[in-house]
């Protein structure tokens, strides 16, 4: 039980994790209908600029330095997710379907390069800077830990959530977006500037993207130039799973991809988690073909 | 949008307003952008002292690449603005500053220099256009009238290039014999055409081309984006390499054998995924292609794991064994083989480089006949019926998931096929060979080939996979220009470097064609 409640715990921190970087995948794919490739690099771009502010204000209170890594994190990683968007994808958002998915692999096979190129192909650590856990629930000899560290990304991944769920509900760029969404051509008509609106939501994406890199660096310590890779894939495997272009669905999913990760690993064989964590998107599909949230899409010729 | 209206009234290119101060505000968007991705990118340095992270800050390279992108950007913006005089003058500044200025690194150096020359380039095409009153309906026509010539002359570029991909590696010998020297006969250029790097080389853009077309099938007449193509390529590779090294079958044997059971495990990723549309296709591609490289890395016992299979043996011909160091018992060498023949040929290390090199020739011919066979059959036909609008397919009777199912499985088999050679020619294997990135690459020369046209693949292969090949120097580089070259021909060319595609079914045979042709692009 004790150890089931620690895979729960770690789970969960890791879903959150894939939750956020999920919704920057399900919010473009719901505005201009294609994969964004290169958004796992610019979660991998936000965990470097993590590295970078840890090591440059380690002399500073941790609060303080937290606080202002995660703001500079946030702000450039929006300038790197603008500017892709503004390069590589708009000129193409017209043209058919699979050019936009090329270029996105491009500038995802580029940002890897490039961050390689610059910051050095080694692992790059920071010194573990919050220690400390609750400790509860005994059973034998097996102690449940709730790091502190676990409990601040779980709840700052909610609380961040909810705040973006009220912006995109209760907001005039919210309902842009969801407009955009909906009907670009009928949004542009009844005044809402498009192309910003999009701009937004890389901006948005990036800066969630962003949040998540600074805490997965708090909770691993190291940051590598191809995390973005897998990070990337498995965040867009649970965006699909919540039923792509939902955003609950997004953070649904990224939960869940966590969890199975996190018993897979415990319960059977950590060299299998990735695959467990396909056959149950597989499986998902095949009863549902547009995923947990999402809504099944109806053709007509 | 208004461009084009107010050009087809007036005939001639508008000319777009020069508005200083809203270029200098274009100018200094540009900077704050630029000082954004810099800062944490090129400014700030993590560097390893002893053990210890330290950063280290490059204003230089900052202040030097916020020059270039800024100037860049303002020779973009004259030609835009049609000013293609000051554009001039500002691409031979950045050239000749490139050239001759020393920046603090060589990279800044470089893309100083190419940028000015593609802004000299276009700001001359632009002066020159501008010169002979050129409309933009004239580019526009001319453009058309290109796509046309290059459309009717397709038949012969294709005959010219099989018969140059034939001749390649005796290319040198014939053109010198061919040519007197004084038009070059025994120049270097010619010597170097049929090196054993260039017929390396050429073996390895095959091989993409084998891949390619395979993977076309799926992904330009069926109409399926498969993210895991790299998956079958694997099974054909390790299938060939455990069949030859473990039940010691021979090359002909094995190479079908690899494309069955690449076609086998298509047939079973496919079956149950064939029923999911569009992107959700795609992801679980994806996915596949992940299992089997991570099944590839666990499976020790089968596959060896990260170490991968070695001792893979070449391919021969028979009892004539290509290439082994020690002759065994009742083999024979190449050119053992040809010294009771006709032709005397002496031993050369070329011969099995030249043997690999038409094997995979001969299996790109096969598929390419084919392909253009079957594109014209009812399976061919049902693809791209499918691909078209699935809804209409099936309600006149198409079998939805068996088409799609007989696509994968031809693609897949093609994939093995190549993966099978592929693992002969290495004569080593491992997991890293089959990451998503060579999925993707695949997918990359298919999409920029102008999906299903089978010229511009091949095209698309020997930019992708041979321009890369020779800055092997620039190793570091050589990737990061990759996905950059990738962003910036889709943005070219969005639709594919040949994007035209015939009419697949023609009603009264080829005599009607162009006729029809034109008929279709009437309606």
């Amino acid at each position: 039980m004790a150890y089931f409640l620690q895979q729960l715990i770690n789970g969960v921190t890791l879903g959150a994790v894939y939750g956020l970087i999920a919704i920057g995948y399900t919010m473009v794919y719901g505005i201009i209908g294609m994969i964004n490739f290169a958004h796992g690099e610019i979660y991998m771009i936000g965990a470097f600029i993590a590295v970078i502010g840890f090591t440059l204000f380690s002399g500073l209170p941790l609060v303080s330095a937290i606080l202002l890594v995660l703001a500079l994190s946030m702000i450039f990683t929006a300038i790197y997710g603008w500017t892709i968007e503004r390069t590589a994808y708009r000129p193409l958002r017209n043209s058919f379907r699979l050019a936009p998915l090329i270029s996105a692999i491009g500038m995802s096979i580029f940002l890897q390069n490039y961050v390689q190129l610059l910051q050095g192909a080694r692992v790059r650590p920071i010194p573990p800077m919050i220690k400390g856990s609750f400790k509860f629930f005994q059973d034998s000899d097996f102690v449940v830990n709730l790091t502190y560290l676990q409990l601040i990304i779980i709840v700052s991944t909610i609380a961040l959530m909810t705040v973006f769920t009220l912006i995109i509900n209760k907001t005039a760029i919210g309902r842009q977006q969801r407009a955009c969404e909906q009907d670009k051509t009928m949004a542009a008509l009844l005044g809402v500037n498009v192309d910003h609106t999009i701009s937004m939501t890389f901006i948005m994406g990036a800066m969630l993207a962003a949040f998540a890199g600074v805490m997965v660096t708090l909770y691993y310590g190291v940051v590598h130039f191809f995390i973005g890779f897998l990070a990337g894939m498995k965040a867009f495997t649970a965006a699909v799973l919540g039923g792509i272009g939902s955003i609950p669905g997004a953070m649904l999913g990224g939960l869940l991809i966590g969890l199975i990760e996190a018993f897979w690993s415990a319960y059977f064989t950590i060299e299998y988690k990735d695959v467990a964590t396909f056959v149950i998107l597989v499986l998902v599909l095949i009863f549902r073909p547009s995923g947990l949230l999402g809504r099944p899409e109806i053709e007509k010729v | 949008m208004s461009d084009t209206v107010s050009n087809t009234t007036s005939g001639l290119p508008p000319k777009p307003e020069f508005d200083i101060a809203k270029i200098a505000r274009e100018l200094v968007i540009t900077f704050a952008i630029g000082v954004g991705i810099m800062i944490p990118m090129v400014l700030l340095r993590t560097v390893d002292v002893r053990g210890k992270l330290v950063i280290e800050q490059h204003w230089q390279e900052m202040f030097f690449a916020l020059i270039l992108l800024v100037v860049g950007r303002f020779g973009l913006i004259l030609l835009a603005k049609q000013k293609p005089a000051f554009a001039l003058i500002v691409g031979v500044i950045m050239g000749i500053a490139g050239w001759t200025i020393t920046f603090p690194t060589e990279v800044l150096e470089v893309f100083m220099l190419a940028a000015g020359i593609i802004l000299v380039i276009r700001a001359l095409l632009g002066l020159w256009r501008q010169a002979k009153g050129v409309t933009l309906n004239d580019i526009e026509n001319g453009k058309k009238r290109r796509e046309e010539l290059l459309k009717n002359s397709t038949g012969y570029i294709s005959i010219f290039v099989v018969a140059l991909a034939i001749f390649l590696p005796f290319l040198s010998d014939i053109l010198s014999t061919i040519l007197p020297s004084f038009l070059g006969g025994d120049s270097s250029f010619i010597a170097g055409l049929s090196t054993r790097y260039v017929i390396d080389v050429s073996t390895l853009i095959l091989t993409y081309v084998l891949l390619a077309w395979g993977l076309n099938i799926v992904v330009g007449y069926a109409g399926l984006l498969d993210l895991g193509f790299v998956a079958f390529y694997a099974v054909g590779s390790y299938s060939f390499a455990i069949l030859a090294r473990e039940f010691d079958i021979g090359f002909w044997t094995a190479l079908p054998l690899a494309g069955f059971f690449a076609m086998m495990s298509g047939l079973i990723l496919g079956f149950p995924v064939l029923k999911l549309r569009g992107d959700y296709f795609a992801i679980v591609t994806l996915g596949f292609g992940e299992i089997v490289r991570i099944l590839l890395l666990n499976l020790y016992d089968l596959t060896g794991g990260p170490d991968g299979i070695n001792g893979i043996p070449r391919p021969g011909f028979g009892n004539v064994v290509f290439f082994k160091r020690i002759k065994e018992e009742g083999t024979q060498t190449f050119t053992d083989f040809f010294s009771n023949t006709f032709w005397q040929i002496d031993y050369s290390s070329t011969h099995r480089i030249i043997f690999l090199y038409y094997i995979v020739l001969v299996l790109c011919l096969l598929v390419a006949i084919f392909t253009m066979r079957i594109r014209k059959q009812p399976l061919g036909r049902a693809w791209e019926a499918l691909r078209e609008n699935e809804v209409a397919a099936e309600s006149l009777g198409i079998n939805r998931t068996n088409i799609k199912l007989a696509a994968f499985a031809i693609s897949a088999t093609w994939g093995g096929f190549a993966g099978a050679f592929f693992a002969s020619r290495q004569g080593f294997i491992s997991p890293e060979s089959y990451t998503f990135i060579e999925s993707a690459i695949i997918l990359a020369i298919v999409v920029m080939g102008g999906m299903g046209n089978l010229m511009g693949i091949a095209l698309a292969a020997i930019i992708l996979i041979g321009l890369p090949e020779l800055f092997r120097e620039l190793d570091e580089y050589r990737m990061a220009a990759f996905g950059f070259g990738l962003v910036l021909i889709m943005i070219w060319r969005p639709t594919g470097l040949i994007s035209f595609r015939d009419p697949t079914v023609l009603l009264f045979g080829k005599k009607n064609k162009k006729q029809q042709v034109e008929e279709i692009a009437h309606d």
